[in-house]
């Protein structure tokens, strides 16, 4: 090493600056492969079938349930969060926007990640990649990141469509406590379909075939959205049995036993919070007896309150992000990429 | 070893590399002098990408060390990785984007400030002879294309060592040689020390200044390709041919043979035998005969030769594979 001298030093001076990223804020390559993402998606053919889909679903569920307000608002007395009542309110034909959205907004998670890691993999780009100084999770984060930010771009733009169409039908601009939970709503939507992303993600460094994790996925989504309400009254007969005349605990005890075996779906988490987050009448999310409501003032919750109720909700689709980010991030650093 | 004048930037020390029961890479010592070119030779399945992995900190060792322009792989993967170009196996490229912006995207992992990573470019895809194809997406590109655009993206990061893995790959014969000789003038021109893995020796072989030879896992001999055979001549026992005229008693002459000091074992070919003895044999063998009356009228000592290398070595490693 002695005899190596003085040329050696300076270029490990030069590669130690190299591993340091250039803003300091990110971690090393996490920038360059999240503005590539945030390029691919945004200018890709997916972007736009996604938007056109979920923006058309959107705008005719608002358009529908605007209408059925319009006939109603004014005659319910205090008219109070009428605004809100748009994202919320099922029309006559059409489902309501949220319940569009628990049900579409898989989708988007899906479609973002599906291919992420295992097309880089069979177009041969995964070994340059990593081949670069840059850590090995610079890929997963990057990719990851640029998910979540067009999942949000996505999402604002849509909120923006749909409550303009909202205003322009109902006629009644939102309080600020109601732009305030709008807001909230975006950010839980956010977290939401980031929680399919992390998922599909997964799949995505699981399964060698781009097609193979979007079947996964799509199993996935379809299991949650569809078939997961049915078992789980299946199971919560099968656990707590309701005899033909029920008692008071029996009952409470079967409901309660169906609501923790739902709020496994990441799909219900979303439902509940939305509701809660959108309605400020919705005061409680479980079971509640007629003693405990005897003399409550049945007056809406203060924005704090709402977020205090759905704080479970949100911090139970966390950690599911959490749990498969993790997941996929072990199996990643540990594969051996060949070409 | 005979090269103390050159420093050595490349090494690796017992390396190996075993999964569950299979040995791929078995105690691997081996040492690439700065700026030369070096052929990492064997019949596919010998190791080869397993040790350049390694190399790259792509893939942890079992046991043993290397050690890559003075840092070690494990502990120091992206000091090693911002100083060694590496063009995969198939490599790969982003099909919706274009060539040139596949290589802005290597530039900005490799944080290469725009303004430089333009210059370079540019140089770059003129000197691999793409700067009319530049523009166009990747996804279009020919096989040659991708290869020679797969120099440019390992090249941009300016690194000190390039590990090329099967480069020759699916190129026809004008491709290959048009690729060899943009390695050999990169190597003349930047001092680059150049790794370059082939199953198919006699394809690389004008441009390597020294192989090594792996197979499973093992290296058989290193050095210029010249000297290659006498080393395998050196390591193993010496075959001798000899073949006598229809006069001679086939039974008489094989005692005869194998009476002879130092004979391991005998083969009859077609119409020789062949001795397989400790040293040459040929003196001997000779006298003895000619004392009993049975003259040898074909003699041969079997060389290692490059065919010899070839059918000896990365046949017996090819077939099992099928």
């Amino acid at each position: 090493m002695a005899e190596e001298g003085k040329d050696n030093g300076r270029r490990t001076r030069e590669d130690a600056a190299r591993t340091r990223s250039p803003g300091g804020l990110w971690p090393v390559g996490v920038r360059p492969v999240l503005h590539k993402e945030l390029g691919d998606h945004l200018t890709g053919l997916r972007f736009g079938i996604l938007l056109l889909l979920v923006g058309v679903a959107s705008l005719a569920s608002v358009y529908s349930s605007g209408q059925a307000l319009r006939e109603v608002a004014f005659q319910a007395e205090g008219a109070r969060n009428v605004f809100l009542a748009l994202f919320t309110a099922s029309g006559k034909q059409l489902p309501s926007f949220v319940s569009f959205l628990a049900f579409l907004g898989p989708l988007l998670g899906i479609a973002l990640g599906f291919d992420s890691l295992n097309s880089e993999r069979s177009q041969g780009t995964l070994s340059r990649l990593i081949s670069q100084p840059i850590h090995r999770d610079a890929v997963l984060d990057g990719k990851f990141l640029a998910g979540l930010a067009t999942i949000a771009l996505m999402l604002i733009v849509l909120i923006l469509l749909v409550a303009g169409l909202g205003l322009i039908m109902v006629g009644v601009p939102p309080s600020l406590e109601e732009v305030l939970r709008l807001i909230i709503f975006v950010l839980v939507t956010v977290l939401y379909v980031g929680f399919w992303l992390a998922l599909t993600q997964l799949f995505s460094v699981i399964f060698r075939q781009s097609s193979t994790s979007a079947l996964a996925s799509i199993a996935v989504w379809l299991f949650f959205t569809i078939f997961a309400g049915l078992l789980v009254g299946l199971a919560a007969d099968a656990l707590a049995p309701l005899p033909s005349a029920p008692t008071m605990a029996e009952s409470v005890r079967h409901e309660e036993v169906l609501t923790s075996l739902d709020r496994l779906s990441p799909v219900t988490l979303y439902s509940e919070s939305t509701t809660a987050l959108l309605n400020p009448n919705v005061r409680s999310l479980g079971v509640l007896l007629p003693q405990q409501v005897e003399r409550a003032l049945a007056s809406p919750l203060a924005l704090e309150q709402s977020l205090l109720l759905v704080w479970p909700q949100i911090v139970g689709l966390i950690a599911g992000v959490v749990v498969f980010f993790a997941v996929g991030y072990v199996l990643f650093m540990r594969e051996e990429v060949r070409a | 070893m005979g090269r103390e004048a050159e420093q050595s930037v490349v090494s690796t020390r017992g390396l190996t590399k075993r999964y569950r029961e299979v040995v791929a890479v078995d105690g691997l010592d081996l040492s690439v002098d700065e700026g030369e070119v070096f052929g990492f030779l064997g019949p596919n399945g010998a190791g080869k990408t397993t040790t350049i992995l390694m190399l790259l900190g792509l893939t942890e060792p079992t046991t043993g060390s290397a050690e890559v322009a003075g840092h070690d792989p494990v502990r120091e993967p992206l000091a090693v990785k911002s100083v060694v170009g590496y063009l995969p196996e198939n490599v790969g490229f982003y099909p919706d984007l274009t060539g040139r912006q596949n290589l802005s995207f290597t530039a900005r992992l490799n944080g290469i400030p725009r303004r430089v990573a333009e210059e370079r470019m540019d140089a770059l895809l003129r000197q691999v002879g793409l700067e009319n194809a530049a523009d166009r997406a990747a996804g279009k590109y020919s096989r040659g294309m991708r290869q020679r655009l797969g120099i440019a993206d390992a090249l941009i990061k300016e690194p000190s060592i390039l590990i090329l893995d099967e480069p020759t790959i699916g190129l026809d014969p004008d491709g290959i040689r048009e690729f060899l000789e943009l390695i050999r003038g990169l190597s003349r021109d930047r001092g680059i020390t150049v790794i370059l893995s082939s199953h198919l020796l006699h394809q690389v072989q004008e441009i390597c200044d020294r192989v090594g030879i792996l197979v499973r896992g093992k290296l058989m001999a290193v050095g210029p390709v010249e000297t290659l055979g006498r080393q395998l001549d050196a390591g193993s026992d010496s075959k001798m041919e000899i073949g006598f005229g229809p006069e001679v008693n086939a039974e008489e002459a094989e005692q005869a043979l194998r009476g002879l000091q130092g004979v391991q074992d005998l083969t009859r070919e077609t119409d020789y035998w062949l001795v397989r003895s400790d040293g040459d044999l040929r003196r001997e063998a000779v006298s003895a005969l000619w004392g009993r009356g049975m003259v040898p009228v074909h003699l041969r000592l079997r060389h290692y030769g490059l065919n010899e290398i070839y059918v000896h070595y990365f046949r017996e490693g090819v077939e099992p594979r099928g």
